[in-house]
């Protein structure tokens, strides 16, 4: 991934929920580099998912209809474990 | 640079700035509107509002009891005649909205379900589900998509207002996917940028809730009105800010110190009873809960623990079933980020920032002084939060005056046109130039990341919950100083494609003219009223001297200048600001006083 992907993901992680912009910027940090193919791509489209939609995939109020992002949405959930924000 | 032709440019398409680009559009379909929003308006802040919007519908309540909560909440520095208006066209915006499609929760015989809010007097919140704020945003965006005249600029970052004659005449924007600069023409603009939350460190806002409108108004002269008063949300989760919100509190949550003692009782607001009860203990308002958690700070009567100095937030009472069906998002929230199983003990809980009350000065029609200017939202001041905002008073704001400001601009656009086009480009190319130049510097030092953290420390020092002369000096200091240090900021990348460190220093700018702004209105006001409360002799509320409206204006390098502004008050004399027994005697005197004045 370019930086200008990157770039792009940083800027489209930016939401109106503060719990997802926790999420997400940790995912980032965590995952940036590593998102390639597959993963990108899946990322991209969730990141087009309304708040709503993506906090509740994350939060596991819902199951992804999509297999092929079953794994990314599993990072995803790992990134709202709580020792994640003792920095913060 | 591209030019889009425009009547009305809205910037910010939250909740006000949706509403505000329908009202334009049902106003007169042949004008054009471009609504501008640096993320996709369904990512905006008003997605995060849980709680619900304020509306008279009971028959047991009034206009007068909405009236009478919001002024009594606003510590009588709200502009009565405005609140007036408030509340009377309230229940027809949340009908509108349903003839829209939001989802109201509703009651077992239909009608449109309410729930208690913190310094309300009689229930009047409308809710959908735990979600309010997201059905809000859906259903406005959804109903904007019907009107073709309604041209979004999705993911452009707004950088200027273009003020030509006297008066403004468009903005300038970046299209963040590509870097490149737009002007969009416009008769008429509307700020709907939502607040500035961002500015402190402990806050409940969204990332992207950077004071932009603000700054920009203020740059071109517009005061920004009252902005000392910031509102501290009492439950907020200790270093991540998430929100346990009103509705724990109005489900029965109790608050208790390290003894376990429900400790509001001895701030004015009890006595404590079993069930929650309006406008007492729990339910008194954010600023007195917040100040309470402050004292027993003082005290050594909070809870140290991992989480810092905390208070625990008690639902164990309320059972597991019960919880999880009133409160399922409050529940994941304690369990998913904090570990606790709020059915078996308490939650951790601190306050933080959470809403501006102040903003860009507006009238009542919500214009501001510069003619073409408008302002909507946490962004503007029209006068409703006076010196403490009222819980749910704020998504019912963006409703009622989003019309407003869109029927208001509407009226000015058709009745005018733009002067002197080449005069605007030329401005225009002088804003992009300027903006360029952030990203050109050749010989910046200073990282973002390095001002931002030293203005959010010195922000929750200078002005939190309590504030003193000396660290209030302190801050302006300090903010003063980071002005400075901003001048010789380095931005590493310097590419256009959503160049993010560009727009992250673009916002640090609004966000320390802000800043300094919030700091300067504090340090100027001696006294203590709503949520601007003072330890250094000036404990009380000063009304021969300070029952005014704070005005900052923008004054280049140098600090603001502050100047004072009449309130507006039509029927309600400042009284005793009293909740829990007290409140009831304060109330009962005030009917009383009323029979003898006939």
């Amino acid at each position: 991934m370019g930086p200008d992907d990157l770039n792009r993901l940083r800027w489209q992680c930016r939401r109106g929920l503060l719990e997802l912009d926790l999420v997400l910027e940790r995912f980032l940090e965590k995952y940036g580099d590593r998102l390639e193919g597959e993963h990108l791509s899946s990322f991209q489209t969730l990141l087009t998912y309304t708040d709503d939609e993506l906090w509740d995939l994350v939060r596991a109020r819902t199951e992804c209809r999509d297999a092929r992002f079953a794994e990314l949405v599993q990072w995803l959930r790992g990134c709202r474990d709580r020792t994640g924000f003792q920095s913060i | 640079m591209e030019v889009y032709k425009a009547d009305v440019a809205i910037v910010g398409a939250g909740g006000a700035g949706l509403r505000a680009a329908i009202a334009v559009a049902e106003s007169d379909p042949k004008l054009k509107i471009a609504l501008i929003s640096k993320v996709y308006p369904m990512r905006s802040h008003t997605v995060a509002a849980e709680g619900g919007a304020a509306a008279v519908t009971r028959p047991d309540d009034s206009l007068d009891h909405h009236f009478n909560d919001t002024v009594g909440g606003g510590d009588w520095l709200c502009e009565q005649d405005v609140v007036e208006y408030f509340v009377a066209h309230a229940h027809e915006e949340m009908v509108q909205m349903e003839h829209w499609g939001c989802p109201w929760s509703r009651k077992e015989d239909g009608h449109a379900n309410v729930r208690p809010f913190g310094g309300m007097k009689i229930e009047r919140t409308w809710f959908a589900a735990d979600k309010t704020g997201f059905h809000m945003l859906h259903t406005l965006f959804q109903t904007s998509i019907k009107y073709p005249s309604i041209k979004r600029f999705d993911e452009h970052f707004c950088v200027d207002l273009v003020v030509e004659d006297g008066r403004v005449q468009g903005v300038v924007a970046i299209e963040i996917a590509t870097g490149e600069f737009r002007l969009i023409q416009a008769k008429a603009v509307i700020v709907a940028t939502g607040g500035a939350g961002r500015v402190f460190r402990e806050n409940t806002n969204g990332g992207i809730v950077t004071g932009d409108g603000m700054a920009l108004a203020y740059r071109h002269g517009v005061p920004l009105r009252d902005m000392e008063f910031m509102q501290y949300h009492p439950t907020c989760m200790p270093r991540t800010g998430l929100l346990f919100t009103e509705a724990c509190r109005g489900e029965g949550g109790f608050l208790l110190n390290k003894d376990g003692y429900r400790y509001l009782q001895d701030y004015g607001l009890g006595p404590p009873e079993d069930k929650p009860r309006n406008k007492f203990m729990e339910l008194g308002p954010r600023d007195r809960l917040s100040q309470a958690f402050w004292h027993e700070q003082q005290k050594g009567r909070t809870i140290e623990g991992p989480f810092g100095s905390v208070v625990n937030l008690d639902l164990r009472h309320l059972g597991e079933a019960y919880l999880r069906e009133r409160l399922p998002q409050i529940y994941e929230l304690a369990e998913e980020f904090m570990g606790v199983d709020p059915a078996h003990t308490p939650i951790p809980v601190v306050p933080g920032v959470h809403y501006t009350m102040g903003g860009i000065l507006a009238d009542g029609k919500t214009a501001s002084g510069l003619p073409g200017l408008y302002s909507v939202g946490e962004c503007s001041s029209v006068g409703i939060h006076g010196a403490n905002r009222l819980g749910s008073n704020s998504l019912t704001e963006l409703i009622v005056f989003g019309k407003v400001a869109g029927d208001e601009a509407a009226k000015f656009a058709k009745a005018t046109s733009i002067s002197n086009p080449g005069a605007i480009e030329k401005q225009a190319d002088a804003i992009q130039a300027r903006a360029l130049g952030i990203v050109n510097k050749a010989d910046g030092t200073e990282r973002i990341a390095v001002l931002r953290t030293e203005m959010a420390k010195s922000m929750e020092s200078g002005c939190g919950i309590y504030r003193l002369g000396t660290t209030m000096q302190e801050t302006c200091n300090k903010i003063d100083e980071l002005k400075q240090r901003y001048k010789k900021l380095k931005v590493d990348d310097k590419s256009k494609v959503y160049n993010t460190d560009w727009l992250l220093a673009i916002e640090l700018g609004y966000l320390l003219d802000v800043a300094q702004v919030i700091v300067y209105s504090a340090f100027n006001r001696k006294e203590s009223r709503g949520s601007h409360q003072r330890l250094d002799g000036y404990e009380q509320r000063d009304d021969v001297n300070y029952l005014k409206h704070t005005l900052a204006y923008y004054n280049g390098d140098g600090a603001p200048r502050i100047e004072y502004g009449d309130v507006k008050i039509t029927k309600s004399k400042p009284g005793t600001r009293a909740y829990g027994a007290a409140g009831v005697k304060a109330d009962e005197e005030r009917k009383k006083q009323g029979a003898a004045n006939g």
